[in-house]
């Protein structure tokens, strides 16, 4: 079919570029207490949701991401029970971790009710994560649940994107310290470090890489290609008490597990530590100032 | 309160009118709706550079409103159950000057707590008003000064029955409220007037369920810092005064120093202040109240911290507490307010109102949401987990109450020396010491330096507290009055 108008919307990825996307329906807007909350589905992404005017994730490329957070760490932690998980109204992180039988227990931490009531009808293949039967969901503030926890979790993962809107608090130096705490001796952190090629975005990355480093021993950045992420280049954050995510990888016991994935692969794992020059710069920078 | 009229914003409808008529300007501001000025209307904007404009006829003049301003005037009143209310331009320090300058001239006597802002003391040294202190109760914990005991103002009135006024902080910073209603009725039996410092009470006037607001006690005059808990632009404040006052007089007073160029962008914000608040300001301070509460559990369950609110209250010396005030103790993790407040700027990007010796205070109002309270939470747990000092015994030495040996106006312009700080025990000081903020005086002229205050200063220089009013801006030196020893 010919379409004669076209209905395009745009992410703005810095003060003077956009990633423009054809869309053919809008599927969802409401705003919920604490976020607008838009859906549309385009051709060239498949169903994409939007968050206060930003792409969130796509449906065609949203297991880069979460494949990245959750693989990575599962196969350095030799003995993960207990994952947390911050922000992940979508349930694509969850849905990752059952793939592991010895996890016991996966708590999601999502204030935002009405965002997983979304996901739950346009994205259900993400929000499958939250059927499993060891995934229990929290509607309360990412910060203050880990406030009051000591010791107890073996992998948190840090799943919001955005630090300037209402989970700002989950890019603080407190909410890295909560988490330090809630961490059992050798827990392992894992967050969103977001894209350090536009400007606005680079004093962010810095800022981030800047606190964590000062609050766990080992900090690292790794990275990946993300289409819908600004600049289609996306990084993260591993921030660990006692593994080295290099040093302690163990790919056999990865690979015997035969965990079906499209992005994460034992050998892009050392890959993915391996950083552009710029980069690199930039993070050893941060370390320097402390 | 007439709701219906409590609708309307007559400075801002009559600066909107103003703006449609495209009038030529050949009258102050030389930027001319920010023409001359480019750079100045970037950083404000084409919106508030335009609506700063002179007094004008369709403006009215604050020096002598008959118009806009008188009508603004008259809704403030009703907002606040005034017999009338005065916009102010100078800060809710000219209100409190205006208060003192109303009902003393030299020599008269005024009863006031120590701990009152300098603004008081700085309003004594310009009219020569001598100030007989009453002694407050100090907190044996939180070691701050609370409220004015009915029966500590009955002494002094029966040690000066020629004092003209009593001056009363309510709430105070730390939000004790005195029993405002009998101070008042004790002190109006005595035939004086009284004199209510609300700088912090704002909310008391339109929100359920907090102290009783000045006015309503019937208290003669009350100075309300619209800027703080009110909404409106920093420097704009509000001075009310009850049925028994001279509005005229108290008009006079204030155009001794008041600027003759009053701010419009100060007046429309207060109009606009006063409109927010009458129509919704009794669901802005219940969430207030909540994010309040909230928090104070919340830090109070990080363990160590103290986070007072109503069990404070005594019936006397705390009359009643204003739960909108989050103050927190710090001592029991082992450090100084000001450590802590240091802390959440430099390594947190938290912003405090003050800390002191003991306590720090978040300011919490109408403009506060949830998840900036949850990082103040989460950064407190952090700051316990990361800089907590097991066992460490702070000194403590908050509230000293100073001898007065001579009125503040006679200190302040008499013949002094500098000498070091450490060589000043004994003698009389000429000048005003104080962290800021608060602004509470650790000295002020008049009083006699004890070796007890000047440890204080020195401990509080130590602990990176910013002090203020002494003419030496390091304060290694003070100036006191030359050839008088205590």
């Amino acid at each position: 079919m010919k379409h004669n108008s076209e209905l395009v919307f745009s992410d703005s990825q810095s003060i003077s570029a956009s990633l423009s996307i054809s869309v053919t329906k809008q599927l969802y807007h409401g705003e919920s207490e604490f976020q607008e909350i838009d859906v549309f589905d385009s051709t060239s992404f498949g169903k994409f949701l939007v968050l206060d005017g930003e792409v969130i994730f796509s449906e065609s490329d949203e297991f880069i991401y979460n494949e990245m957070v959750v693989h990575v760490p599962m196969a350095v932690h030799p003995n993960v029970k207990k994952v947390l998980i911050i922000g992940g109204g979508d349930g694509g992180v969850a849905r990752e971790f059952t793939h592991y039988p010895e996890i016991e227990q996966i708590d999601v931490v999502e204030p935002d009710e009405q965002m997983i009531e979304v996901c739950r009808q346009f994205f259900p293949t993400m929000a499958m994560g939250f059927e499993d039967p060891r995934v229990h969901v929290y509607n309360q503030d990412g910060l203050r649940f880990v406030r009051s926890r000591e010791n107890e979790y073996d992998i948190i993962i840090n799943d919001a994107t955005d630090p300037f809107g209402h989970a700002e608090g989950l890019f603080t130096k407190e909410f890295y310290g909560s988490c330090y705490r809630t961490l059992k001796e050798d827990g392992i952190m894992v967050y969103q470090h977001g894209s350090p090629f536009f400007d606005e975005e680079e004093s962010t990355f810095r800022s981030m890489h800047r606190k964590v480093v000062k609050t766990f021993p080992i900090s690292r950045v790794y990275n990946a290609h993300v289409p819908t992420c600004v600049s289609g280049y996306w990084t993260f954050g591993f921030a660990s008490k006692k593994y080295h995510p290099i040093d302690d990888f163990n790919p056999e016991r990865w690979d015997e597990r035969n965990i079906k994935t499209w992005y994460y692969t034992s050998s892009l794992h050392k890959a993915s530590f391996m950083l552009p020059r710029y980069v690199v710069d930039i993070l050893r920078e941060e370390e320097g100032r402390n | 309160m007439d709701m219906e009229k409590q609708k309307s914003a007559p400075i801002c409808e009559a600066l909107e009118r103003f703006k449609k008529k495209r009038v030529v300007p050949f009258d102050v501001p030389g930027h001319k709706r920010g023409r001359g000025n480019p750079e100045l209307t970037t950083l404000l904007g084409q919106q508030c550079v335009g609506i700063d404009v002179n007094s004008m006829k369709p403006l009215d003049n604050l020096c002598n409103p008959v118009s806009v301003i008188a009508e603004a005037e008259e809704l403030m009143a009703d907002a606040f159950g005034a017999a009338h209310a005065f916009l102010m331009v100078g800060g809710t320090t000219s209100a409190v000057q205006t208060m003192v300058l109303t009902v003393c001239k030299a020599g008269d006597k005024i009863i006031l707590p120590r701990n009152v802002h300098k603004s008081v003391i700085n309003a004594m040294i310009l009219c020569g008003a001598v100030p007989i202190y009453v002694k407050p109760t100090i907190h044996p914990v939180i070691g701050v000064a609370l409220g004015m005991e009915v029966e500590a103002l009955k002494e002094a009135i029966a040690e000066n029955p020629d004092a003209k006024a009593v001056l009363i902080n309510n709430p105070t910073y730390y939000g004790i409220c005195s029993n405002l209603k009998e101070l008042t009725t004790v002190a109006h039996s005595a035939g004086l007037k009284v004199l209510c410092d609300e700088a912090h009470g704002t909310q008391l006037y339109f929100a359920d369920g907090l102290p009783m607001a000045g006015m309503k006690a019937g208290v003669d005059m009350a100075a309300i810092s619209m800027h703080k808990s009110g909404g409106s632009l920093t420097q704009s404040s509000v001075l009310l005064i009850g049925p028994d006052m001279d509005k005229g007089h108290v008009r006079q007073i204030i155009n001794l120093t008041q600027t003759t160029s009053a701010s419009y962008l100060l007046l429309s914000s207060l109009d606009l202040s006063r409109r927010n608040l009458s129509l919704r300001g009794k669901q802005s301070f219940a969430k207030v109240i909540e994010m309040s509460e909230y928090a104070r559990n919340e830090i109070n369950s990080i363990g160590d911290y103290y986070a007072y609110g109503r069990e404070l209250i005594d019936g006397n010396s705390v009359f009643d507490f204003d739960v909108t005030k989050l103050c927190i103790f710090t001592k029991p993790i082992g450090l100084t307010g000001i450590e802590v407040y240091d802390l959440l700027r430099d390594e947190y990007d938290i912003q405090m109102e003050f800390g002191d010796l003991g306590t720090i205070m978040a300011y919490i109002s109408i403009g506060d949401r949830m998840q900036d309270i949850e990082r103040l939470v989460g950064a407190l747990a952090d700051i316990k987990r990361l800089y907590k000092k097991e066992g460490e015994t702070l000194a403590y030495v908050d509230a000293v109450i100073p001898k007065v040996i001579c009125s503040p106006q006679e200190s302040f312009y008499a013949v002094k020396e500098s000498l070091p700080i450490e060589k000043t025990a004994g003698r009389v000081c000429g000048e005003s010491v104080m962290c800021y903020p608060p602004g509470i005086p650790i000295l002020s002229p008049g009083e006699k330096i004890t070796d007890e205050i000047i440890g204080h200063i020195l401990y509080a220089k130590e602990k990176g507290c910013s002090l203020q009013g002494t003419a030496d801006p390091e304060v290694k030196e003070l100036r006191v009055l030359e050839g008088i020893r205590a």
